[in-house]
């Protein structure tokens, strides 16, 4: 086994954890760090449960290693809340527009969503689909998760 | 996953000092990765070049574009200047994977990922893949291959290489800058290997190279091109068969002066059609002509029980593509 001493930057905060080289982003976080809202669904690439802002881009952590993003900036969905504990417009906007059912998709998806918008793909409902493939809800709870994306990109004032 | 060293890299030189045979050089890591987990790759050491500084940046000009390595799939789709004078480009990249995964994965690191062949890619359930292990036999061809190659197949391996940008690039005949003991300049069609014998041997690239740039000419038909990908559904999916196409049209408005074609998704590796390309010089700009000879493109195809339809499936993609070009769709 290969360890290393690693430094994180998660939500602003500078976590130093003893890691395999193997550990993943996604396991340093929800293993080591104890921050379990960014969930584990397929683990190879394919559902987008584990999507996290890695220098403000959204990624696939379960795809990272931990040791990959030494030095950048990690945002979580803990991350998202604002200084004084309250909702994310998208978090809010997901609760009003009932955007999920079991809800293990929901942090990835609103991760996903907050970056979508970001990056300027959220013109149509249509890009919205497509910039959001990749995350992944076996409820199916996607109009619901299109009505919420594009309720905080057509009020930019919402958006943090 | 097999324990490995982590090492990044402080320069391409100290790269490919450390790349040596058993180690794998880490940029996005989304293939990489991937097939660690599956046990398929089992690298010693990665080395981890996704920090280096100056290998991201695109440079358009009237010659040429030139795209760094490292730049980010995500990166070069929206990039104003590429979307503009390289559409193939831009909607080959779009087209591809999801918005996180092109956010994660490199240029570079996108030509080299490997076939999604589920007997590829079972390392640890099926013990007959000429790719992973050359002379031990190939699954699929009594497996399920309905994802399988109809072009550039052997009896050894018609996994199909799955990539979308590579074939935009053959088309249009791009280079790959190679850093090694020499720089060296590949064209991208050279790059990829037909599987012969040996599918294990995918690339022309050696164990202590990187790929540091990519170079596409800048030409009329690049101007005019365009990506059609046609799947089982409507994004975050591997094609069932794709086109990158281009046309330059003469003074007169309506004949064809220069086609470029390219086929993904029905082949080993990203296959330039010059026999549609040759038939289409020349020749006014009508639907029939582009059906006629976008039937070339699957000449010499050789399907199996269950990837017939991509026969059928590739001259369709290439007509409907040349059709969009030519604004006669």
């Amino acid at each position: 086994m290969v360890r290393k001493s690693v430094t994180l930057r998660v939500n602003g905060r500078d976590l130093t954890l003893d890691l395999d080289s193997r550990v993943t982003l996604l396991d340093a976080l929800r293993e080591h760090a104890g921050l379990t809202g960014t969930k584990k669904g397929c683990d190879q690439g394919q559902c987008g449960a584990c999507t996290v802002h890695v220098d403000g881009r959204r990624v696939l952590s379960c795809l990272t290693l931990a040791m990959q993003v030494e030095d950048r900036e990690v945002t979580t969905i803990e991350g998202l809340l604002g200084p004084d504990g309250g909702q994310h417009p998208m978090q809010a906007a997901f609760v009003t527009h009932d955007a999920f059912q079991c809800g293990y998709c929901t942090p990835g998806q609103i991760m996903s969503a907050v970056a979508c918008i970001a990056e300027g793909h959220a013109g149509s409902d249509e890009e919205v689909r497509e910039y959001m493939s990749g995350n992944i809800c076996r409820c199916g709870a996607y109009p619901n998760i299109l009505a919420a994306l594009r309720e905080v990109a057509n009020n930019p004032g919402a958006q943090k | 996953m097999k324990s490995f060293d982590y090492a990044r890299a402080s320069s391409t030189a100290d790269a490919r000092t450390q790349g040596t045979a058993g180690a794998r050089l880490l940029a996005g890591g989304t293939t990489l990765l991937d097939l660690m987990k599956c046990n398929v790759e089992r690298p010693e050491r990665l080395v981890d070049v996704s920090h280096l500084s100056g290998m991201a940046d695109i440079e358009v000009d009237e010659q040429r574009i030139r795209i760094g390595a490292l730049a980010h799939m995500s990166q070069v789709a929206d990039h104003a200047a590429i979307r503009r004078e390289a559409p193939v480009v831009s909607e080959s990249l779009w087209r591809a994977a999801s918005a996180q995964i092109r956010n994660m994965a490199t240029i570079g690191g996108n030509l080299m990922q490997r076939t999604r062949c589920t007997y590829f890619r079972d390392a640890t359930g099926n013990a007959h893949c000429n790719k992973r292990m050359p002379g031990s036999g190939c699954a699929a061809v009594r497996g399920i291959h309905r994802n399988h190659a109809v072009l550039g197949t052997s009896d050894a391996c018609f996994a199909t290489y799955p990539g979308d940008l590579a074939v935009a690039l053959v088309a249009f005949d791009a280079v790959l800058t190679i850093e090694g003991e020499r720089t060296r300049q590949v064209k991208v069609e050279d790059f990829f290997r037909l599987p012969g014998d040996r599918p294990d041997l995918e690339y022309d690239l050696e164990a202590g190279e990187i790929i540091t740039a990519i170079e596409l000419p800048a030409r009329p038909a690049l101007r005019r091109s365009h990506y059609l990908k046609v799947r089982d559904r409507a994004s975050y999916e591997f094609a069932a068969a794709s086109a990158a196409v281009g046309l330059e049209v003469a003074p007169d408005g309506k004949t064809i002066k220069e086609a470029r074609v390219a086929l993904g998704g029905v082949a080993t590796c990203p296959w330039r059609a010059r026999n549609v390309e040759e038939a289409l010089a020349g020749q006014p700009m009508e639907e029939a002509v582009f059906r006629r000879a976008a039937l070339l493109a699957v000449q010499g195809a050789q399907p199996r029980a269950y990837n017939g339809y991509k026969v059928q499936l590739a001259p369709k993609v290439v007509a409907r593509a040349l059709l969009a070009v030519g604004d006669l769709a």
